[in-house]
């Protein structure tokens, strides 16, 4: 029985994010006794992301790993803009070269600026990282959130599905999918990784839609005669979709780690592609005669990886007081 | 207890089926067995259309699935590339394997778990914030990465250890590798007990204990870890699954001649018969593994029952 005086039917917390988490959040800000903002007497209920924004922007970890990040979609767009040579004019005279005046990360086995390759190398990463997170998010919150909300058969087939697809290790299933499709390009990494990966998101939409679909404010909608339409992109989405953006940002960084991780046993992408895994893969043969050919790319690798894992732990906190 | 074990096993049946069907398809479907065999060279036509017939190539799909499975059923998994047979070859793989995942998991679990403890018990203070940093950047690091670089330091600048293994695979260099195989699960595993351990620190129980006088040592060992325990145990599940990929990685670098070597060597030859042979056994581990874990929740919590 829907509660006449429950806050969740005041048409305003409509507009935001309701529910559990919002709950908690309303708790969690008030007990922050030092804050200005708590002790003030709110107005308007703030929404979900207020909140988190507000959060958000006083993390450090928040500010740095989001500044990283969009210097290396910067450079991925505009490769040129800091590193003037051409990552694919290499001189075997240089071959394994150390660390020069002008070229201070050194040469690679071809003879390639190792400098040059490791600021070319981001476009890759990054693009198999962004759009492969995209494609998992859409089709999995998709198929995930309608499975959670129509129930039925397409439920069961879903779940029989994501326990089928979980069987399968990711990179077990990415060696063999793609040392069959050939390619060597961004593209078919990024297909396998929506391939295999949606379910992990598609189990956590269906979840998340299957405990929106109990609160009051929806089944306060449906009373009212709301269309499905209706109920599931103004009342449901918007509630449901926190949960997949925080695995989805989490997962960016790991999907950049498993395409180097693929380039490096010589599957995932291929020159003249330049990728970091390609360069590392490279280099662990040679460690011996020029341990720096690894350590640059090998850092940028990391530091990527840290940055995306970083974001999206500080969205997770910032989106779940719970965890605090 | 049973009757639900039996209700899991049936539930696998379905799954079994799906994932070895998806790998078949992918082998056998996307790639062409039959042209992996002649290398470079395009196979005279002939010969080929032969050994399609003798593989049972030329039939539809799902017959061929059913025809490898039913002999996989007695025990014949096919050739490998270099004229063994994959049965053979897995004789050899399986313990190196077995003994490299086991020595990730025993170090994943001590050391996690460990540090897990001494951090979720010092929340917020110097130890915790080092041990989350350290985990962060330990999960931003590739396998591949670690294990190269490791493999630099340990064995070629400081020579602590071979930089190859033995094809024998002895336990005692199995540990670096092994290290190096369980590092990013080690900070999964050390994050949940963290956070487990701080959440249960607070609970009632564990206040009781303290009142009725019962020493520190007791109250973690015996209250607080079974508790705390939990989600690791379902983590390891998964982990699994994790470690057999690492193993492909992990057996590469240190040249250890396990599953992952030969899958690795039978993808990249293409040789159809142990690329799916291995990950059918793969898949059966990773599922019963998981029904394991399940089973482990009981032992660790007596409220779990089992209908």
């Amino acid at each position: 029985m829907p509660d006449p005086v429950n806050p969740n039917l005041d048409p305003m917390s409509h507009t935001g994010p309701g529910g559990a988490m919002d709950m908690a959040m309303t708790e969690g800000t008030s007990l922050e006794g030092t804050s200005p903002e708590a002790t003030d007497p709110r107005e308007k209920p703030r929404s979900l992301w207020n909140d988190a924004w507000r959060d958000l922007r006083r993390n450090p970890i928040f500010i740095i790993s989001s500044l990283l990040i969009l210097f290396l979609v910067f450079i991925s767009i505009w490769p040129g803009s800091i590193a003037t040579g051409n990552p694919l004019s290499c001189d075997l005279i240089h071959s394994q070269d150390g660390p020069t005046k002008g070229h201070w990360f050194g040469f690679d086995n071809q003879g390639c600026d190792v400098y040059t390759r490791t600021v070319y190398g981001a476009r890759a990463s990054v693009t198999v990282g962004v759009c492969a997170t995209a494609g998992v998010a859409v089709l999995g919150s998709v198929l995930g959130g309608l499975a959670g909300f129509f129930g039925g058969w397409w439920d069961g087939v879903l779940s029989r599905i994501t326990d089928i697809f979980f069987g399968i290790p990711i990179l077990l299933g990415g060696l063999v999918f793609l040392s069959v499709v050939k390619g060597g390009s961004v593209w078919p990494v990024v297909g396998f990784i929506v391939l295999l990966g949606w379910p992990q998101i598609a189990r956590i939409s269906r979840g998340a839609v299957l405990t929106v679909k109990q609160n009051d404010y929806v089944q306060a909608a449906r009373a009212l005669g709301a269309s499905n339409t209706r109920m599931l992109v103004r009342h449901v989405m918007p509630n449901a979709i926190a949960p997949v953006i925080v695995v989805s940002m989490i997962a960016l960084g790991t999907f950049i780690a498993l395409e180097a991780t693929l380039s490096y046993l010589g599957v995932g992408l291929k020159p003249p592609t330049v990728s970091w895994g390609i360069d590392i893969s490279a280099a662990s043969t040679l460690i011996r005669n020029a341990p720096h050919m690894l350590l640059y790319p090998a850092a940028a690798l990391s530091i990527t990886v840290l940055a995306f894992i970083m974001l999206g732990d500080a969205v997770r906190d910032a989106l779940d007081p719970k965890l605090r | 207890m049973g009757r639900y074990v039996i209700r899991r096993l049936l539930q696998m049946i379905p799954v079994f089926i799906g994932t070895t069907f998806l790998i078949f398809v992918m082998v056998y479907a996307l790639g062409d067995p039959v042209a992996a065999l002649f290398g470079d060279r395009a196979p005279d036509p002939a010969t080929a259309a032969q050994i399609r017939k003798d593989l049972n190539l030329d039939k539809p799909l799902v017959t061929q699935y059913l025809l490898y499975m039913g002999k996989i059923f007695t025990g014949d998994f096919g050739t490998a590339f270099n004229g063994q047979s994959v049965t053979e070859l897995m004789g050899t793989a399986f313990p190196i394997t077995l003994r490299l995942t086991i020595v990730a998991i025993v170090i994943e679990m001590l050391v996690g778990v460990f540090l897990g403890v001494v951090s979720g018990l010092r929340r917020g203070g110097g130890v915790d914030t080092s041990v989350l940093v350290l985990t962060l950047v330990v999960i931003s690091v590739p396998t591949f990465v670690s294990g190269s670089l490791l493999q630099y330091l340990l064995g070629v600048k400081w020579k602590v250890i071979d930089p190859a293994v033995s094809p024998e695979a002895p336990l005692n260099e199995l540990i670096v590798p092994g290290i190096v195989l369980a590092l990013i699960s080690l900070a999964y595993v050390t994050r949940l007990t963290r956070t487990s351990v701080a959440e249960n620190a607070r609970a009632d129980y564990i206040r009781t204990a303290l009142a009725k006088g019962l020493p520190r040592r007791r109250i973690i060992t015996r209250h607080l870890l079974r508790n705390s325990l939990i989600p690791v145990v379902t983590f390891l599940g998964a982990d699994v699954g994790a470690l057999m990929g690492g193993a492909i990685v992990t057996e590469r670098i240190f040249n250890i001649q396990g599953v992952g070597f030969q899958l690795y060597q039978g993808t990249l030859r293409q040789n159809s018969p142990t690329v799916v042979g291995f990950v059918t056994i793969l898949v059966i581990v990773f599922l019963i593994a998981n029904l394991l874990v399940d089973l482990l929740y009981a032992v660790l919590d007596p409220r779990i029952r089992y209908a």
